[in-house]
């Protein structure tokens, strides 16, 4: 099963990754072709044909049979080619956001909503960082009531777990509405 | 205080949101640009053997590869020796791919041929399914809860 992690550059991310994951943070790398064309600047590598952009993944063994793997990727548009592979058949995903550049997260959030994976919204806690008040987050967002938001810090194990349970619980009644229906 | 504000998306709207500064700064986490530099001398197209049709196997990045005998075949390549000896306990694509150092396109090209030649199995992995299985979900969260 996979989850995974999206947001901008410099979120925290890996941080989040690292800190839940049993394994060492690994990084597996795709290649970019056609993809990249139009959408990243090859100014002055015109020759370059394929290029290769990186994925930090960490594993969680639930049970002996059921691991969960966390991929962390980056939300900027010219890396949305790698989602094509990433979402299908994943389970959730966690949209980590930074209040100084909240701007960043704005496209992630779009592109999820389009296609249809549902997430949670955590807001990785710098120290200084201005702080919103969660409504105003909210509204910044634009997100539905049902969307969690919740504030964390990458660094903590316990406190990136909270957020993959905030998931699954929403996950989870996702499920439960969906049943009763 | 208050943040910025998002813009749902329209069609070909402008991105005027996005600062100009966020593709520079997006540029610095690329690592091994080049494909022919470092420990990766060659092209990668090397690696892979003469695929016929150009089919690869539907593999995702969690698919679960376990290769079917202990040992590798003598004639096995370096790399599918490698991937071999690998997945003699389960490993996901993902982290096969880390740990050879290739890209995922790369391996699974790899594994395609090893599928084929039934060194390995696939072990499909979990997807979300329009109706999420509770019990799994459940499962996921007393796991998580232990941690």
């Amino acid at each position: 099963m996979k989850i995974v992690i999206v947001g901008g550059f410099g979120v925290g991310k890996t941080t989040m990754v690292g800190s839940v994951s049993e394994i060492r943070p690994l990084t597996t790398e795709e290649t970019m072709t056609q993809a990249g064309v139009g959408v990243d600047d090859n100014y002055g590598s015109e020759s370059k044909t394929a290029t290769t952009v990186a994925m930090d993944f960490g594993r969680i063994s639930i049970t002996e049979q059921l691991v969960l793997y966390l991929f962390g990727t980056p939300g900027q548009e010219r890396f949305w080619f790698l989602w094509n592979g990433l979402f299908e058949g994943a389970l959730g995903a966690v949209v980590l956001i930074d209040t100084r550049r909240l701007e960043v997260s704005f496209d992630v959030i779009g592109r999820l909503e389009e296609r249809g994976v549902p997430f949670v919204v955590a807001v990785n806690d710098f120290p200084d960082a201005p702080r919103y008040p969660m409504e105003d987050l909210r509204a910044a967002l634009d997100l539905p009531e049902e969307i969690p938001i919740v504030k964390c810090d990458a660094r903590r194990r316990a406190s990136s777990r909270d957020v993959l349970m905030t998931l699954m619980r929403f996950l989870h009644s996702i499920a439960m509405a969906s049943a009763s229906a | 205080m208050t943040p910025p504000q998002r813009r749902r998306r329209f069609p070909k709207e402008p991105p005027e949101h996005s600062p100009p500064r966020i593709p520079d700064a997006a540029r610095a986490p690329q690592p091994s640009e080049g494909q022919g530099e470092g420990n990766q001398p060659g092209r990668l197209y090397i690696l892979t053997g003469q695929v016929e049709d150009g089919d690869r196997a539907a593999l995702d990045l969690v698919t679960l590869i376990v290769a079917n005998d202990d040992a590798p075949p003598p004639t096995a390549q370096p790399e599918q020796a490698a991937l071999l000896r690998l997945c003699r306990t389960p490993l996901s694509v993902a982290e096969v791919s880390a740990y050879l150092n290739l890209p995922f396109s790369v391996v699974t090209v790899l594994l395609t041929e090893l599928l084929t030649a039934e060194l390995v199995h696939a072990r499909a992995p979990i997807v979300r399914s329009e109706l999420p299985d509770r019990s799994l979900l459940e499962a996921v969260m007393h796991g998580l809860q232990k941690l």
